[in-house]
């Protein structure tokens, strides 16, 4: 239905205050892209400038290859689903769900029909005379959603839609948007979430966003499995990526880096025989890590460990700054106090040089 | 003694006074009727504490007893009796007020003031709190409109006589006229019409008062459920009458309710503008005139006056409370 192409946008508030810059994305019709980043580098600003709620102040807009910039919200084809649900408190969910079409001036058979068909999919059908107030959290998410679906818009806008509702709705609504996107293949969808586990699995591309421009884009596993800075690479996976520093000593298809701690660690990332020498971070996620009793990438004493069941989480003393984590498959006790010596497939150790990832050099 | 030290000495007296009631009614509460001791030390501390709101709230129940409720009775009686109050005429004084033209006038008049009056105040209020709302000189707007509150009816009464003024040089509808070439006009003259410029100055007054509770109303709707109906299509006045007006629409009622009562209970205005002549008397005004001479009768219109306010007062309450919920 629709592509959406945005070149070189930014947004400047009171003409001094930057908030983003140089966005330049090209999303195609039926994805679902889901902006991630922290909290306040204007994820929202994003997709409120896209919904057209925010001015546009330097860049283009396209949408269907038509320049949007100054067209008004409701002719660029896009609904939006608010944090708040913005549900309208005086109208029932039936007359919540057809005022926009009430709007368009739509014949009543085809407001009903509509509005009947979307209640049906969200299995609303039994609370169409309700006032949003009295319903749940999860029913009154659905209603916005609702809301969206029956414009059958071509661009599905969310702004952090699940963050108002409790740890379990979460996980079945989270189901649910991706069953609604699954049943509805050419709509395209911008999901803006904090979450990384909703980007991860909601995603056919993720859009990092940090210090006001793109950081990364690419599908989940790519972001994951081949991030190209140290805040990608810390941002997608929970825990966190560890970063370790280190010395290159030799360089070609393998490079072997010297701890800084005093393992050895190796890479498969290919370096020149230039790099030698170079400061590197080494960077291995608590996934990846695995004990060892010869080469080892990491040592450290075991502070603290989390049995999890399938995994157990070793936290190890922390020097200066964050600690070293460790995520080992199954069940591992009386590990606490002891040294362990961690290792990783040569295949998962990322390399970084000033941030950014030496595979993207 | 002078003023100023008079006045001092009343503040300290009366709070001290109230600081004294509450601290020492809590005291023989606490100590000597439910004191905490030996057996029955919960089940006291409970008792107490179902009484104490009652020490808290008996002043305002004793004084409001005997200023509203002891009135009220009270003059529901004398309206039953003769002017010299030892004799009982029964309704005498309402079929004899209700049979006479200068009382229908004044009810028909105030039916005119209740419908006038507070419709116009609100829906001005209501304007100018929506166009004022994004402007940045707003609040200077906000601030003159809100000015007339602070002045007293009479006074209010004393600056519109000179812009009703029939000399051209002094008010400005005849300096108007005059600029046409028309004869000058006292408007306070006009049949039927003189009532509603004589309202005007009553909406002028209460204007402020609906914008400022109204324009709070306003910033209190959720910007979402705006940012939501524009995505909808709605064009500003869809968003105005759909969705704003309805989100703040016992806000509407309370301030409609609160200007109608007001408007039962003026006076001074008219008493000022035209003392009740060229057909213009209210129910208060009407009642003023007949307080001092004649005969019982104006305990009998106070009572039909207040039967108009009890309705309007407990829809005024109900709404009220709704909207703080
Ligand atoms: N009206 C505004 N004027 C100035 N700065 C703003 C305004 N609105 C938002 N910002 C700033 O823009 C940044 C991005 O905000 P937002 O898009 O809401 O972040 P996010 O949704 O990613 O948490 C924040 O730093 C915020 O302070
Ligand atoms: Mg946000």
């Amino acid at each position: 239905m629709a592509n959406l192409k945005l070149t070189d946008v930014e947004k400047t508030y009171g003409g001094t205050v930057q908030v983003l810059r140089d966005i330049n994305l090209d999303i195609k019709k039926g994805e679902l892209i889901v902006f991630v980043g922290p909290s306040g580098c204007g994820k929202s600003t994003l997709l409120r400038m896209i919904a057209g709620l925010e001015k546009i102040t330097g860049g283009t807009l396209e949408i269907d290859g038509q320049m949007v910039n100054d067209v008004p919200p409701a002719q660029r084809g896009i609904a939006m689903v608010f944090q708040s649900y913005a549900l309208y408190p005086h109208m029932t969910v039936r007359d919540n769900m057809s005022f926009a079409l009430k709007i368009a001036k739509k014949s009543k058979q085809e407001i009903e029909d509509s509005v009947n068909r979307a209640a049906k999919m969200l299995q609303l059908e039994p609370y169409l005379d309700r006032l949003p107030k009295a319903l749940s959290g999860g029913q009154r998410q659905r209603v916005a959603i609702g809301r969206s679906i029956v414009r059958d818009p071509k661009v599905y806008l969310f702004d952090e839609p699940l963050s108002n509702l409790d740890a379990a709705l979460r996980v079945a609504t989270r189901i649910e948007i991706a069953q609604l996107k699954e049943s509805m293949p050419d709509s395209t969808m911008i999901y803006v979430t904090h979450d990384q586990v909703e980007a991860m699995t909601l995603a056919t591309r993720i859009v990092v966003l940090a210090n006001k421009g793109i950081a990364q884009v690419g599908s989940p596993l790519e972001l994951y499995e081949t991030p190209n800075s140290e805040f990608v690479a810390q941002f997608i996976g929970s825990p966190a990526m560890n970063l370790l520093p280190g010395e290159i000593v030799e360089t070609g298809e393998t490079t072997v880096v010297k701890m800084d701690g005093g393992g050895t660690a190796r890479s498969n990332i290919a370096t020149k025989p230039e790099d030698k020498g170079l400061k590197v971070n080494v960077g291995v996620r608590p996934e990846d890590f695995v004990e060892s009793d010869g080469d080892y990438i990491y040592e450290g004493t075991v502070d603290i460990t989390e049995a999890l069941g399938e995994v157990t989480l070793l936290y190890f003393e922390a020097h200066d700054g964050d600690p070293v984590i460790g995520k080992l498959q199954g069940i591992h006790q009386g590990l606490r106090g002891n040294k362990v010596k961690m290792t990783a497939d040569p295949g998962r150790v990322h390399l970084f040089h000033d941030g950014t990832s030496l595979l993207y050099r | 003694m002078s003023p100023v030290v008079q006045g001092i000495i009343t503040i300290i007296l009366g709070v001290g006074g109230c600081a004294a009631y509450f601290y020492a009614s809590n005291l023989v509460l606490d100590k000597v009727i439910f004191p905490p001791r030996n057996d029955d030390h919960g089940r006291n501390i409970n008792r107490a504490n179902i009484v104490r709101p009652w020490l808290f709230v008996a002043p305002a129940i004793f004084f409001l007893g005997l200023y509203l409720v002891y009135p009220v009775v009270g003059s529901f009686f004398r309206s039953l009796y003769n002017r010299s109050g030892n004799t009982f005429i029964g309704l005498g004084n309402y079929t004899q007020m209700f049979s006479e033209e200068g009382f229908r006038v004044a009810l028909f008049n105030n039916i005119l003031w209740v419908i006038f009056v507070p419709a116009s105040a609100t829906f001005l209020g209501l304007l100018v709190a929506q166009l004022t709302d994004r402007l940045k000189w707003g609040n200077i707007a906000k601030s003159l409109i809100f000015m007339p509150m602070a002045i007293s009816f009479v006074g209010a009464s004393l600056i519109w006589k000179f812009v009703y003024a029939n000399n051209p040089d002094i008010g400005i509808i005849n300096a108007v006229r005059d600029f046409f070439g028309l004869n000058p006009i006292d408007v306070l003259q006009i049949p039927f019409w003189n009532n509603f410029f004589i309202m005007f100055i009553l909406v002028w007054i209460q204007t402020g008062f609906a914008m400022v509770i109204l324009s709070a109303a306003l910033r209190g709707i959720p910007e979402e459920t705006i940012e939501a109906a524009i995505i909808d299509g709605a064009n500003p006045f869809q968003i105005f009458f759909k969705i704003k007006i309805p989100q703040i629409a016992p806000t509407i009622v309370v301030v409609w309710t609160t200007i109608t009562i007001l408007v039962l209970k003026v006076f001074d205005i008219v008493y000022a503008m035209t003392g009740g002549n060229f057909d213009t008397e209210i129910l208060p005004s009407y009642m003023m005139d007949y307080m001092f001479r004649d005969d019982g009768r104006a305990t009998a219109v106070a009572f039909v006056i207040m039967i108009i306010v009890t309705p309007v007062m407990v829809w005024n309450i109900v709404q009220a409370r709704r909207e703080m919920r």
